[in-house]
């Protein structure tokens, strides 16, 4: 009899415990976002609560969850109470959007710059000395190169990568949808392990040293040589890239619900102000604000950008080509294959 | 070596450098696959010294996730305790239709993938699932929260009490039970005086386990968890968030308390496997 009211004060301690600390005059808003984005948000979290409580606004603590794009889409989608999702790609908020109706199907008209408050683009990251001579695109598909990405079916930075060696292909004299798919063919049979997110495949080419190259996002290449030393990794910029915009949006029904709609608006519109864009930039996000961007430009190398919409006519489009199920990379990218 | 009598009647039939052969193979997988790894998260761990480590442990998200798989052990274990208790009871001192049903169905969490564990709370309490809606509606957090991390937990864990008891149950059979009926013993009277000092280092022993994997659970946990910082991470999330911050040192410093509580369970463990054999 004893051991079992042992038993009942535990767990009615370990219940009271597990309630939170109700009644403050503080606002938690919970920042759903993709891979790369930790240091960035950590920095531009603590920046938003200072500027908030500066304007005589509650004290706000934004939590942050991270992970492939499309999973944390998916989370969203499964009831993750996000204020605001920041993911890699619009076709991920598009389906928060189609599958779970929490926002409304205009949602990327609502913010300047389709949404977009920085932009990245995609570069390849190699060892030191760069020894396999990778210099540009069709390097990759170079038998003896093993290339790092993520899958493009859970990350949103690997669905970038790809397009970007398709439209790359495509581009080139005498390209062809045919030859595009035959070049993106070569170049996954050269990857030895997919990881579901960005994060992860840096982790497997920098730690693990898995691989010659790594394609990835610029901010992610960046960090990985800031982070990890200028003397092991070098970043070589091809000579076309795509322009990745990653979007942000608050989540209606969430921020409704939770009563948090003004601050969630406010935290997504302080990304556009100087400050904001200058977080972004010491992160190694291109900045939209032009004299942000002036001032930042010799920190981003020069390339030429194609752009999802006139390439590949839209997310919409290109989600359904390419990584839908039985799409194209279903049709390249399989056991024995 | 554990039989303290001497066992003249069985001879050894392999020579000597059979038997060492044996012994040194065993050793050196052991060290390959356990010591080695397990030096190596310490060494890890400690590799910036004692005040990294310290504040690594110190920090909030980690205090948070330390707190969150205490709270999942302290809820899981119970319950599957009480679970486990029952489910040997009615298995080992009953005959009734659909036994051999409900034995393999205490079974299917160790034959189903822990991802799968974690999706079907997903399917169950997910937005999209059969009961979200309702959940949303009444404003109860079930999957992204704490009592979907509790729940996935138990699923995982819960064979652990209940197998470690059914053998025991059915091989000391009935017998005392019935004579303390005989006796006059009322059934709660005979269950506590009888059947619980019976069989309490097994229990131990499954209490044991299932809070070794209830806190050491990754893939069930993580499908269900929403991996909010500070707030549904618990240590084996945590750790794999620090690592893929580069943050190598804090990782394994995370790590090691894990492998600390491993330490501890294997020497709680062999306390009780000691004393179980010094009891039969």
């Amino acid at each position: 009899m004893k051991t079992l009211r042992t038993i009942a004060t535990l767990a009615a301690a370990v219940l009271a415990l597990a309630t939170p600390l109700a009644a403050q005059s503080e606002v938690n808003l919970l920042n759903v976002s993709y891979d790369p984005t930790r240091e960035l948000y950590q920095d531009y979290n603590a920046a938003f609560a200072k500027y908030w409580k500066g304007k005589g606004g509650d004290t706000v603590t934004v939590k942050q969850s991270h992970g492939g794009s499309g999973k944390q889409a998916r989370a969203v989608i499964d009831g993750l109470d996000a204020d605001v999702v920041t993911l890699a790609l619009a076709y991920d908020i598009d389906e928060i959007a189609d599958k779970a109706k929490l926002i409304p199907a205009n949602w990327q008209k609502r913010l300047p710059h389709n949404s977009s408050p920085y932009t990245s683009t995609i570069v390849f990251l190699v060892r030191k000395g760069n020894p396999k001579k990778v210099r540009d695109w069709n390097d990759l598909v170079r038998p003896d190169v093993k290339v790092i990405t993520p899958n493009p079916k859970t990350s949103g930075g690997a669905r970038w990568n790809y397009l970007a060696a398709w439209g790359y292909a495509l581009k080139q004299k005498g390209g062809s949808e045919a030859k595009a798919k035959e070049f993106v063919t070569k170049l996954f049979r050269n990857v030895p392990i997919l990881d579901s997110g960005a994060r992860g495949s840096t982790t497997t080419f920098v730690q693990r040293g898995q691989g010659d190259v790594l394609l990835a996002w610029e901010n992610e290449a960046f960090l990985a040589v800031n982070e990890l030393g200028k003397d092991k990794f070098e970043i070589v910029v091809p000579s076309v890239s795509i322009l990745a915009e990653p979007p942000v949006t608050v989540v209606d029904k969430v921020v409704d619900r939770k009563g948090t709609r003004k601050v969630a608006e406010e935290y997504l519109k302080y990304l556009y102000t100087p400050a904001g864009q200058e977080i972004a930039a010491k992160h190694y996000y291109r900045p939209i604000d032009k004299k942000v961007a002036a001032k930042y430009a010799k920190a981003f190398p020069k390339v030429k950008l194609f752009t999802i919409d006139d390439t590949f006519g839209g997310w919409k489009a290109a989600q359904k080509k390419h990584f839908a199920d039985g799409g194209v990379f279903d049709q390249i990218y399989g056991p024995g294959k | 070596m554990s039989s303290s009598a001497p066992s003249p009647s069985r001879t050894r039939t392999e020579p000597a450098p059979v038997r060492w052969a044996l012994i040194i193979t065993a050793l050196l997988f052991l060290g390959l696959f356990l010591f080695v790894p397990l030096a190596a998260v310490f060494a890890q761990a400690f590799e910036k010294g004692w005040d990294a480590y310290l504040a690594a442990i110190r920090e909030p998200d980690a205090l948070a996730a330390v707190k969150l798989t205490l709270i999942t052990a302290a809820i899981s274990v119970p319950v599957n305790l009480i679970f486990g208790v029952v489910a040997a009871w009615a298995i080992a001192k009953f005959e009734f239709r659909g036994k051999q049903l409900l034995i393999t169905l205490i079974d299917l969490p160790f034959s189903v993938s822990p991802v799968i564990s974690g999706l079907i709370y997903v399917l169950l309490f997910g937005l999209q699932g059969w009961l979200g809606p309702w959940l949303q509606a009444h404003d109860i957090k079930i999957i992204f929260a704490v009592p979907g991390i509790v729940l996935a937990t138990v699923f995982v864990t819960f064979p652990f009490v209940a197998r470690e008891l059914i053998p025991l149950m059915e091989a000391q059979g009935k017998d005392e039970e019935e004579a303390a009926i005989t006796l006059g013993a009322s059934g709660f009277q005979t269950f506590w005086r009888v059947t619980i000092p019976n069989i309490k280092w097994g229990l131990l022993y499954g209490v044991i386990l299932c809070n070794a994997r209830a806190m050491g659970e990754f893939g069930a946990v993580s499908v269900v968890s929403g991996h909010i910082r500070g707030s549904t991470n618990t240590i084996p999330l945590h750790v794999e968030i620090l690592y893929n911050e580069y943050n190598y040192v804090a990782a394994f410093a995370v790590a090691s308390l894990l492998a600390l509580l491993a330490l501890v369970t294997l020497v709680v463990k062999s306390f009780v496997e000691w004393r179980m054999r010094e009891l039969s």
